[in-house]
C-alpha cells in the first residue's frame, strides 16, 4: 500500500520535470570527437591512399570482419587491391585503428549506418576511402619509410626523413 | 651428457655442443642472429650474450657469447643476469639503429626473426634520433627480392650462399659499417639454392619475389604438411594458401630428408597450381570432332559409365607424378593386368632395375642427411645439380666430412664454423664425378671424368673390379682410365662411409648396374657402403612398386590390337607402324600423365587415334587432354591427399592444403566415383584416404608400411583435429562477404586429421602433421627449434616418413656382367644424350612464370672439335635428326659448345617445352642449317 502510493507520488513529480527524449533525427545528439563509428580509409597529405595493405588491422580485428589483398603499383607503392569490411559483423572496438601503422584506417563519429539488408553493410574500398587525411593531417608513411618509390612525387633511397644518402660501394675511404 | 647450471638450476646437456644450442634445446628463449643450426657459429652478432661463472663462489662472472662457448662439465651460466640482459638489449638497439621504418610494407613482417628477437630482448622504443644509413637495392632476378636497408650484417646470407651452397656471385662488399650483401652488379643469382636466402636471412633483406605478387602474411596462410613434387627426392614443404590460390612454399624441416633447405625449383615451382590452364570442371566431347565442353560432374561420370558398359574393354595408364593411392585406384578400376605404368619402356626398365638392386642387394639407400655424412663419394652418370638439386647440396657438405678430422685433431668443435674452415683450408674429402657433361659440383670434386654413358658404366665396372677381383673385368681400358678407377677404388676402400650415387639421368641401364657393382664389390669385400639412386619424378619409385608395364606396351596393345593381357616386357617393342582395324581396347583411362611429354608425338597421336575413347584425369590442360573425350579435373599436391615414395624408398604423406573451387578432387576419388557409377566396385567403396591406403597396402605387400607414413584420419589430440589455419587467421567473416554475408560452415576433411579451420589443437602435433612452425615468441621459421628435442637434430617424435626398402644384410650379391663396349664415334652420327636443367626439365615447375623465366632455352651441345668439323660455331643454327624417327621430324637448334663432351656425343636439354617426349640417349644426325644462320658464322 505504502509502496504503491510512493510510486504514484514519484510519477506525479515527473510531470514537472523536463522531458529527456531527444527528437532524433530532427535533433542531433552530441557525438564526442573520439567516438568509434563508421570506419573509413584516409589519404595522405599528397592525396595518395594511406593504406599500405600490411594486414595488421585484419589481424587485430576480434571478429575478423576485415579482409584485404595487398598489391603493388608500378612505382613500388603497396596498396590494397581490395579492402572489405563487413559492418554487419563489426563491433566498432577500434582495434584496427590502434593497429594501423600508417593512420590509414580511422573510426569516425558517424553511426547512422542502418540498413534493411545485411549485405548492404559490406563496404568495399571505394565505400571506405575518403578524400582527406582524416584525424591525422600530417602523417605520410612513405616520407618516413626507407622504401624507394619511383614516379612523380616519389623518393629515392636516402630521401626519407632522417636518412643519410645511400652508401657508395666503390668508395673505400673512411 | 653432462650437467650445467643455468641460473643456479642444474640441467643435463650434450657435451661438446655450444651453450646457445643447448640453451635453446632446453627450451630457453635466448636471442641470436648469426648462428644457424646448419651453418654453425661465428659469433658475429654478439646477441646471444650470457654470463659465465668460474665456480659456485664466483659472483661477478664474465659475459661470453653462448654460441662460441662449448658446454663443459659443471659449467655455471646465467641467462637472466641483469648485466647480460642489458648487454643483449644494447646489442639489439645498435642493430636496430639503421633499421628502416618499413615493417608494414616488409614481406618478412609477421615472421621476422629480427622482430621476434627485438621483442624478446625488450627493445620497444627507439632512442636513436640520428640519420639512418641507406643502400641502393639490386635486382637479383625473378626469385629473390633485395631490400638492403633492412640488413643487420649478420653474414648469414653469404655464409649460406658461399660456404654452404657453393655459390660465387653473392658476397659481402664495402667495409666498416657500410658492409653490403649483394652481387658485383645487378643480375640473376646463379645458385639454384638462392631461395633459401629468404629463410636464412633473419630479416627482410631477401624476400620471396613470387610471394610479393600475391602477398599474404604468414598468419593468414592456410597451410598443411606437404611434399615437393618437382623431383624424386621428396623434400618436405609447407605450401600456403589464401583466397583459393597457392601463395608460396616454405621449407618443412625433416632431419632425414631436406633439413633446413629447399632448391629453387621446389620453392618456386608451386605456381603451376594457380595456372590459368588448370582444369576446374569436367570436360566432355559429345561426338568425335566436336569441341570439349565443360559438363557437370554427374554427366561426365554417366558418360564414362556409358563408355565402359559397351564392350567394357578398358586399359589404364598410371603416372609417376600421381600419388601411390591414385595409381592404385586406377589399377583397381581397370584390373592389374590392364594397368600400365605411365613411363616409357626405357624408364620402366631402369626403375625396375633400381628397385631390384635396392631390394635384393646388400647396399642401403641413404637419406639425404646420410649423404651429408658420407666421406667418399662416387657419382656415376648423374648430373645431380640438375636432376636432384638438394642431393648436390648434401654432397657439398659430404666433402667436408673427412677434413673434419683435421679440426678434431686440433680440438676445434665441429660447430665453430670459421675455425674449422681455417683449420681445414682447401682440404676436401674424396668426391669423384663421372658424368656426360660438366656439373656445378665440379669445383669441389677430387677428380672428374667426362664420357658417353657407356664409358661411364665401364669406369664403374672397372672400379668394381679394382675393389674385388671377382667382379667382371673391363676389357681394353686405357691406362689413364684404369689409373682413375684404381684411385677411386682406393678412396672408397679407405673411407668409413663410402657412397655411390647414380640414377636415371643418362638413361643407361649399364650405368645403374655399374654403380650397383661398385657398391656390391665394396660390400662383398667387407666394407660398409650406401647406394643412392636418383629418380626423375616425385613418385617414380612408388608407381614402379604399383606395377604395370610401360605405356609402349599399351600402345602396342591398342594400335596393333594384340591381346590385352599379353603384357610381358618383351611385347613392348617400339609402338610400330601399321594401324589395324581390330581394336581390342575401347577406352583408355590416363591418370595425371601427359603422354606427349614421354613419347614421340607421332606415336602418341596414333595411339590416341586408335583408341575409341580416351578418358583423362589430370589437373593441367595439356596435349593429352586435348585429345580426350572426357577430362576429369584432378587435384594437384595442394588440393589432394596421398602418399609419395621418394628415391630413398621413403613413403611420405602429403596433405590437402585447401579446398579448391569447382569439381576438382583427388584422382583416386574419380576412380572410385567411376567404379561406383558403373557398379564395378568390388567390396566397400573407399570413403577416405585411409581406406584406399589400407587396401593398397593389403594388395601390394611392398607398400604395406605406407599405412604408417602419417597418423590416420581419425587421429585426434585431446579429441581435436589439428588446424590448418593459424590462430591469428584473419578475415573469416569478410573474405566471402561480397558473395554472401552468410558464412558457410568450414569444409569437412574426411581424409586427414587436419581441419580447414583455426580451431583445434594448438600444441605440437606428431611430426608428420606439423602444418607450420610457430611457437609463442617465435613467429619466424626459426620456431622449428621448438619442435626438435635437440636443436638441429630430428623433429620430436622422429622425422616423418617410413622407409619401404631395407637392404638384405650380409648377402653376397651377384655381379652384373654385361659390361658395355667402349664408345666409338660413328661417322656423321652423334649419340644424343639428355642434359638436365634444374629450371626447365621438370614438366610442372616450368609452368610457374618465375621458373619459366629462368628455364633453359632449347640448344644442341657439341664438342667444339665436332662443331668445327660440321662448320658450326656457338650460336649457329643446327638441325638434329634422330635416326629412330621414321617420319623425318627434326629439330632446329642453336649450337652450344661444351668442351667437356666426348667427341661423337651431342647433348640435348631434357624435357624442355618443345623438346619433350624425346627418349634419349639416341643416335642422330647433325647438320648445319643454312637458313636463318646468324651473324658471326664460322669461316
Amino acid at each position: 500500500m505504502w509502496n504503491a502510493l510512493k510510486t504514484m507520488w514519484t510519477i506525479f513529480l515527473h510531470m514537472f520535470h523536463r522531458p529527456v527524449t531527444v527528437q532524433y533525427p530532427d535533433e542531433k545528439p552530441y557525438i564526442p570527437p573520439r567516438w568509434r563509428g563508421r570506419i573509413i580509409l584516409s589519404r595522405d597529405p599528397d592525396g595518395e591512399e594511406r593504406c599500405v595493405a600490411c594486414y595488421l588491422c585484419a589481424a587485430a580485428c576480434p571478429v575478423d570482419c576485415i579482409a584485404l589483398q595487398a598489391t603493388e603499383d608500378e612505382h613500388g607503392r603497396r596498396y590494397p587491391e581490395f579492402f572489405r569490411i563487413n559492418f554487419s559483423r563489426c563491433i566498432f572496438c577500434g582495434y584496427c585503428e590502434e593497429a594501423c601503422p600508417t593512420d590509414a584506417i580511422q573510426l569516425t563519429s558517424d553511426f547512422e549506418m542502418g540498413e534493411y539488408d545485411r549485405k548492404n553493410l559490406v563496404y568495399e574500398k571505394e565505400d571506405l576511402l575518403i578524400d582527406g587525411p582524416g584525424k591525422y593531417p600530417d602523417y605520410n608513411f612513405y616520407r618516413v619509410a626507407g622504401l624507394a618509390i619511383t614516379g612523380e612525387g616519389g623518393k629515392n633511397k636516402g630521401e626519407a626523413e632522417n636518412e643519410a644518402p645511400p652508401v657508395d660501394l666503390h668508395h673505400l675511404l673512411p | 651428457m653432462t650437467t650445467i647450471h643455468i641460473d643456479s638450476r642444474p640441467y643435463i646437456a650434450q657435451d661438446g655442443d655450444n651453450l646457445l644450442q643447448q640453451c635453446l634445446s632446453l627450451g630457453f628463449n635466448l636471442p641470436y642472429f648469426c648462428w644457424h643450426p646448419a651453418l654453425g657459429s661465428v659469433g658475429a652478432c654478439r646477441q646471444c650474450a650470457i654470463k659465465q661463472f668460474k665456480n659456485e663462489d664466483d659472483q661477478r662472472g664474465k659475459i661470453v657469447m653462448a654460441c662460441m662457448t662449448p658446454v663443459t662439465d659443471g659449467a655455471r651460466i646465467s641467462i637472466d643476469d641483469p648485466e647480460a640482459r642489458e648487454f643483449r638489449a644494447s646489442v639489439v638497439e645498435w642493430l636496430m639503429v639503421n633499421h628502416p621504418h618499413d615493417c608494414p610494407v616488409c614481406d618478412e613482417g609477421g615472421e621476422c626473426h629480427l622482430q621476434d628477437m627485438t621483442v624478446m630482448t625488450g627493445h620497444a622504443y627507439r632512442r636513436y634520433r640520428g640519420r639512418k644509413r641507406t643502400f641502393h637495392n639490386q635486382n637479383l632476378g625473378p626469385l629473390v627480392n633485395h631490400e638492403m636497408n633492412r640488413c643487420i650484417q649478420c653474414y648469414r646470407c653469404t655464409r649460406f650462399y658461399r660456404d654452404y651452397a657453393g655459390g660465387r656471385d653473392l658476397d659481402a662488399l664495402a667495409l666498416r659499417n657500410q658492409v653490403y650483401f649483394g652481387r658485383h652488379e645487378d643480375g640473376i643469382l646463379e645458385s639454384e639454392f638462392s631461395g633459401n636466402l629468404v629463410e636464412v636471412c633473419p630479416t627482410g633483406v631477401f624476400t620471396d619475389k613470387t610471394l610479393k605478387q600475391h602477398y599474404t602474411r604468414k598468419w593468414d596462410l592456410q597451410t598443411a604438411p606437404s611434399v615437393c613434387v618437382h623431383c624424386g627426392l621428396g623434400c618436405n614443404t609447407i605450401p600456403g594458401e589464401r583466397y583459393g590460390t597457392l601463395r608460396r612454399i616454405r621449407n618443412r624441416f625433416n632431419g632425414a630428408v631436406n633439413g633446413y633447405f629447399l632448391c629453387d625449383r621446389g620453392r618456386y615451382g608451386y605456381e603451376f597450381v594457380n595456372n590459368k590452364h588448370r582444369i576446374r570442371q569436367p570436360l566432355l566431347r559429345k561426338a568425335r570432332g566436336a569441341a570439349l565442353q565443360s559438363a557437370i560432374k554427374h554427366d561426365a561420370l554417366q558418360h564414362i559409365a556409358a563408355l565402359l558398359s559397351n564392350g567394357n574393354r578398358v586399359i589404364g595408364i598410371g603416372s609417376p607424378r600421381a600419388s601411390v593411392e591414385s595409381n592404385f585406384a586406377l589399377r583397381t578400376l581397370v584390373g592389374p593386368e590392364r594397368f600400365y605404368a605411365g613411363v616409357s619402356e626405357q624408364d620402366n626398365r631402369l626403375l625396375a632395375s633400381i628397385l631390384d638392386i635396392l631390394r635384393q642387394g646388400p647396399a642401403r639407400s641413404p637419406s639425404l642427411h646420410e649423404v651429408e655424412l658420407a666421406d667418399a663419394v662416387l657419382v656415376l652418370g648423374e648430373d645431380v645439380c640438375n636432376t636432384a638439386p638438394l642431393l648436390a647440396l648434401a654432397l657439398r657438405q659430404s666433402v667436408r666430412t673427412q677434413p673434419q678430422k683435421i679440426a678434431e685433431k686440433m680440438h676445434i668443435p665441429h660447430w665453430n664454423d670459421n675455425a674449422v674452415r681455417e683449420a681445414v683450408q682447401q682440404e676436401r674429402g674424396p668426391l669423384f664425378i663421372a658424368t656426360v657433361a660438366g656439373t656445378k659440383l665440379d669445383d669441389v670434386a677430387t677428380r672428374t671424368f667426362r664420357a658417353a654413358p657407356g664409358d661411364l658404366a665401364r669406369l664403374g665396372f672397372a672400379v668394381a673390379h679394382a675393389l674385388d677381383s671377382s667382379a667382371p673385368p673391363v676389357q681394353d681400358m686405357p691406362d689413364a682410365l684404369q689409373e682413375l678407377a684404381v684411385t677411386i677404388a682406393e678412396a672408397l676402400k679407405t673411407a668409413e662411409r663410402p657412397m655411390i650415387i647414380s640414377g636415371m639421368g643418362c638413361g643407361d641401364r649399364a650405368v645403374i648396374e655399374a654403380a650397383a657393382n661398385v657398391a656390391w664389390s665394396l660390400s662383398n669385400t667387407g666394407h660398409p657402403v650406401e647406394l643412392c639412386f636418383t629418380v626423375p619424378e616425385c613418385n617414380s619409385l612408388g608407381a614402379a612398386m604399383t606395377g604395370g608395364v610401360s605405356f609402349e606396351s599399351a600402345f602396342e596393345t591398342v594400335v596393333s590390337g594384340a591381346a590385352c593381357n599379353d603384357n610381358t616386357a618383351d611385347a613392348a617393342a617400339e609402338a610400330s607402324t601399321d594401324v589395324t582395324a581390330d581394336f581390342s581396347v575401347d577406352t583408355i583411362i590416363i591418370l595425371e600423365n601427359d603422354l606427349y611429354q614421354r613419347a614421340d608425338a607421332a606415336v602418341v597421336d596414333r595411339f590416341l587415334a586408335a583408341a575409341k575413347h580416351v578418358v583423362v584425369i589430370d589437373h593441367m590442360d595439356n596435349a593429352t587432354c586435348a585429345r580426350a573425350d572426357v577430362v576429369l579435373p584432378a587435384g594437384t599436391f595442394a588440393e589432394a591427399d596421398g602418399t609419395l615414395v621418394n628415391n630413398e624408398g621413403r613413403a611420405q604423406r602429403f596433405f590437402q592444403v585447401f579446398v579448391p573451387e569447382g569439381d576438382i578432387q583427388e584422382s583416386w576419388r574419380w576412380a572410385q566415383d567411376i567404379m561406383t557409377i558403373t557398379g564395378s566396385c568390388k567390396g566397400q567403396p573407399w570413403m577416405n584416404l585411409d581406406q584406399i591406403t589400407a587396401s593398397c597396402a593389403a594388395a601390394i605387400p611392398l607398400l604395406q608400411p605406407i599405412l604408417h607414413a602419417a597418423p590416420p584420419a581419425d587421429f585426434r589430440v585431446g579429441g581435436q583435429k589439428i588446424p590448418r589455419q593459424p590462430h591469428r587467421y584473419s578475415g573469416r567473416t569478410a573474405m566471402r562477404a561480397d558473395i554472401s554475408v552468410h558464412e558457410p560452415k568450414p569444409p569437412e576433411d574426411p581424409d586427414a586429421p587436419l581441419s580447414f579451420s583455426m580451431e583445434g589443437y594448438l600444441g605440437h602435433p606428431p611430426s608428420a602433421l606439423i602444418p607450420r612452425f610457430w611457437a609463442p615468441g617465435w613467429n619466424s621459421g626459426q620456431a622449428v627449434n621448438k619442435f626438435q628435442d635437440e636443436v638441429g637434430l630430428p623433429l620430436a617424435g622422429g622425422d616423418p616418413g617410413v622407409r619401404l626398402i631395407e637392404p638384405v644384410p650380409a648377402r653376397k650379391a651377384e655381379y652384373f656382367s654385361n659390361v658395355p663396349t667402349a664408345f666409338t664415334r660413328h661417322a656423321d652420327e652423334w649419340l644424343v644424350v639428355p642434359l638436365h636443367h634444374v629450371f626447365g626439365s621438370d614438366e610442372l615447375s616450368v609452368l610457374a612464370p618465375a621458373i619459366a623465366e629462368l628455364a633453359a632455352r632449347p640448344y644442341l651441345a657439341l664438342n667444339p672439335a665436332d662443331a668445327a668439323e660440321l662448320g658450326l660455331a656457338a650460336g649457329n643454327e643446327s638441325r638434329l635428326q634422330l635416326l629412330r624417327a621414321t617420319d623425318g621430324t627434326g629439330y632446329s637448334l642453336p649450337v652450344q659448345l661444351k668442351p667437356e663432351l666426348q667427341r661423337g656425343v651431342a647433348g640435348l636439354p631434357a624435357g624442355l617445352p618443345g623438346l619433350a617426349g624425346i627418349i634419349l640417349p639416341a643416335w642422330g644426325k647433325v647438320t648445319r642449317l643454312e637458313i636463318g644462320m646468324k651473324q658471326g658464322a664460322p669461316p
